[in-house]
C-alpha cells in the first residue's frame, strides 16, 4: 500500500503487517538512516522532546486492546475488553443528518467502500495523562463529510455512539451520563487531512473496545474526543453539546486540545506516562508536546484563538 | 470518650479464654493488612495488574488505607454497641495498618507514577485540592501512627486521646480526596462518607449519654 501523507509529526504509516512484523519493520527503520528515521530527525532538530526514533515505537496490540475508556462497557481501564463482545458491529448503520445535502442511514459498507484505506500510527494521549502509538487502520474523515456535501451554513459536525442497554451492560452508568455519548469538531478541524474515521487496528479489524466498526480519530486532541463505535453525524451551525464538556464543564472543552500549558483541575498535562512495557514499571514519563506534537501540520487552525480560554 | 488502648480492665463477664476471641481477630487483620501487597506483589510480577500497574497499586492501596481508617474508628462504637471492651486491643493495629497502606500509597504515586520529580509533587499538593486533601490526611496520620506506643500514651496521658482525636478529621480528609478525585460514579465515596458519619454519630451519642462516666473510666 502507498503512504498517501507523510508529515513530520506523522509517525509513518506502515504496510499491512502482523503486529511482530510492523514492530520489526520499525526497529529497522530506526537503525538505518532510512527515510523514516530521517522525517525524525529533522523534527528533533526542530526541539521535540522526543529524541530517539524507538520512543515512538507502537504499543502492543495486548497494550491497545485491554486498556481502553468505554464506559458505556465498564469504567475499568479492563471492563471494555472483558465486555465489548457483546457489541453487534454487523450490520451497521451511520445516520447522516443536519445541514446537508445527501442525508440519509448509510451502511459502513457505503461508508468506507468508495475511500482508500490506510494505516497510520498516530500517538494517543489521553486526558488522564497516559499515551500510546497506535497503528490505525482508516480513511480520511473528510471523503465522508465531502460526500455528504455539508451547506456552507455548516460549521460543525457532531457524533454520536450507539448506546443500546441490551448490547452495553453498565445500567450503573444510565443516571450519571446522558447516553448516548456525544462528541463533535468544527468543520475545519473535521476537514483536516490528519482526522480520520477508524476501523482498523494493526491491519486487523478494529476490536470492539476499540470503538468498532467505526470511531474518529483526532490525535492531537485528547483521546476522549475520538468518538468511538459511531452511529450518527450531524452538521450543525451551533457548537453541538459533548458529553464530557456538558458533564463537567469545569474540566472539560469543546476543543479539548493537548495542551501541555492548560492544567485539568485535578492534575497537570504537562507530562505524560507513555505506556512502555519494556520498562519495569511499564511506562515512562516523557514530556507532553503541544496539539501532541502535530502543531506543525494543526496550529493554524487556531490562529488567534485563546486556548488557554478556549480549552 | 475512648479508654487509651492501655490494658483490659477486669471484664464483667468471664469467657472461658478470654484472650481467644481476640487473638483470632488480630490474625485476621494481620492476613487483611498484608493481604494486598502479597496481591499486588504476585499480580505485579505475573503481569495481571494492567497495562498501567502503577494506577492499579495506588487504587488499591488507597482503598485499603481508607478500609483500614474507618476500621480503626469502628472500634469504640462497636465496643459501645456490643459491651465487648477486649475490642480495643486491635485498634492500634488497625491504625497503624491504615498509616502502612497510606505511605505505599503515598509513595507509589510520588515514586512510581511522578518519578520523585519533586517540583511537580509539590504543584500537585498545593494545586490540586484532591492531592492536597490526601497528602493532608496522610500528613495527620505521622503524629498518631508516632505516638501509638505504650511509652507515649503514658507521656501524653489525657492529651493522648485529645491527639488521636485526629484520626476523624484524617479519615474525613481521605473521603474528600476521595470524593473529589472519582470523575463521575461517586457511589463508594458515598458510602465511605455515610460510614464515617454513622461512626461518628454513634460516639457523639454515648458522649451525650454518659459524658461522665465513660471520661473518667
Ligand atoms: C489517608 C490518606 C489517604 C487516603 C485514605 C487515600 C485514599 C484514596 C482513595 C480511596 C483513592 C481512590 C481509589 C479509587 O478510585 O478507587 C485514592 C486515589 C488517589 N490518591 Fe489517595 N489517599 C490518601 C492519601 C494520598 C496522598 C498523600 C496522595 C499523594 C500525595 C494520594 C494520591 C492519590 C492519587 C494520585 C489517587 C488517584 C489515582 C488515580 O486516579 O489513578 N493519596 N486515594
Amino acid at each position: 500500500m502507498i503512504i498517501r501523507t507523510r508529515r513530520n509529526s506523522d509517525i509513518p504509516s506502515s504496510e499491512i503487517t502482523p503486529e511482530s512484523a510492523f514492530i520489526n519493520r520499525r526497529r529497522f527503520l530506526g537503525a538505518s538512516a532510512g527515510i523514516g528515521a530521517a522525517a525524525f530527525l529533522s523534527r528533533d532538530a526542530a526541539g521535540s522532546p522526543l529524541s530517539t526514533r524507538q520512543d515512538e515505537e507502537p504499543n502492543t496490540w495486548e497494550e491497545i486492546t485491554t486498556h481502553n475508556n468505554f464506559y458505556e462497557f465498564g469504567l475499568d481501564k479492563k471492563d471494555p475488553s472483558r465486555n465489548a463482545h457483546t457489541l453487534v458491529t454487523r450490520p451497521w448503520t451511520v445516520k447522516v443528518d443536519g445541514l446537508c445535502n445527501k442525508p440519509g442511514d448509510y451502511q459502513l459498507e457505503d461508508f468506507i467502500k468508495p475511500s482508500t484505506i490506510e494505516d497510520r500510527v498516530y500517538r494517543f494521549r489521553c486526558v488522564e495523562a497516559w499515551s500510546m502509538v497506535i497503528p490505525w487502520r482508516g480513511f480520511p474523515l473528510a471523503d465522508v463529510i465531502r460526500r455528504a456535501e455539508p451547506h456552507p451554513s455548516a460549521k460543525y459536525v457532531a457524533f454520536a455512539t450507539l448506546w443500546d442497554p441490551e448490547q452495553m451492560p453498565e445500567r450503573r452508568w444510565k443516571p450519571r451520563i446522558g447516553w448516548p455519548y456525544r462528541e463533535g469538531l468544527r468543520l475545519d478541524e473535521a476537514m483536516h487531512p490528519l482526522s480520520l474515521l477508524v476501523n482498523g487496528l494493526y491491519g486487523k479489524e478494529l476490536p470492539n473496545q476499540n470503538g468498532a466498526p467505526l470511531r474518529v480519530i483526532v490525535p492531537w486532541k485528547y483521546g476522549f474526543k475520538s468518538i468511538k463505535s459511531i452511529v450518527r453525524m450531524t452538521f450543525t451551525e451551533e457548537e453541538p453539546p459533548t458529553t464530557w464538556a456538558t458533564q463537567t464543564p469545569g474540566e472539560y472543552g469543546f476543543y479539548s486540545n493537548v495542551n501541555p500549558d492548560v492544567s485539568h483541575p485535578r492534575w497537570s498535562q504537562a507530562t505524560e506516562k507513555r505506556i512502555d512495557g519494556s520498562r519495569f514499571f511499564g511506562s515512562r514519563r516523557i514530556d507532553t508536546l503541544f496539539l501532541n506534537g502535530y502543531a506543525d501540520e494543526v496550529a493554524h487552525l487556531y490562529e488567534g484563538m485563546d486556548l488557554q480560554k478556549y480549552f | 470518650m475512648v479508654t487509651p488502648p492501655t490494658r483490659a480492665k477486669p471484664a464483667s463477664r468471664r469467657p472461658a479464654n478470654p484472650g481467644h476471641r481476640i487473638l483470632l481477630l488480630k490474625t485476621a487483620i494481620w492476613l487483611t493488612g498484608l493481604g494486598p501487597i502479597a496481591w499486588l506483589t504476585v499480580g505485579f510480577f505475573r503481569g495481571t495488574l494492567g497495562v498501567l500497574p502503577v494506577d492499579t497499586i495506588i487504587l488499591v492501596e488507597g482503598r485499603w488505607t481508607l478500609v483500614f481508617l474507618i476500621a480503626t474508628l469502628a472500634v469504640t462504637p462497636i465496643r459501645r454497641l456490643t459491651g465487648w471492651n477486649r475490642v480495643i486491643q486491635v485498634r492500634r493495629l488497625l491504625g497503624l495498618f491504615a498509616f502502612f497502606h497510606a505511605c505505599v500509597h503515598f509513595l507509589a504515586y510520588a515514586g512510581i507514577d511522578q518519578v520523585f520529580a519533586i517540583g511537580y509533587i509539590i504543584e500537585d499538593v498545593l494545586d490540586r485540592r484532591y492531592i492536597t486533601a490526601g497528602f493532608a490526611a496522610l500528613v495527620l496520620l505521622v503524629p498518631l501512627a508516632v505516638t501509638s506506643t505504650k511509652g507515649w500514651i503514658r507521656r501524653l496521658g489525657k492529651r493522648w486521646r485529645k491527639l488521636h482525636r485526629l484520626a476523624y478529621l484524617s479519615a474525613s480528609l481521605g473521603v474528600l480526596h476521595f470524593y473529589w478525585k472519582v470523575r463521575a460514579d461517586t457511589f463508594w465515596p458515598l458510602v465511605a462518607a455515610l460510614t464515617l458519619a454513622g461512626l461518628f454519630t454513634v460516639r457523639l451519642a454515648y458522649r451525650k449519654r454518659s459524658p461522665k462516666k465513660t471520661a473518667r473510666k
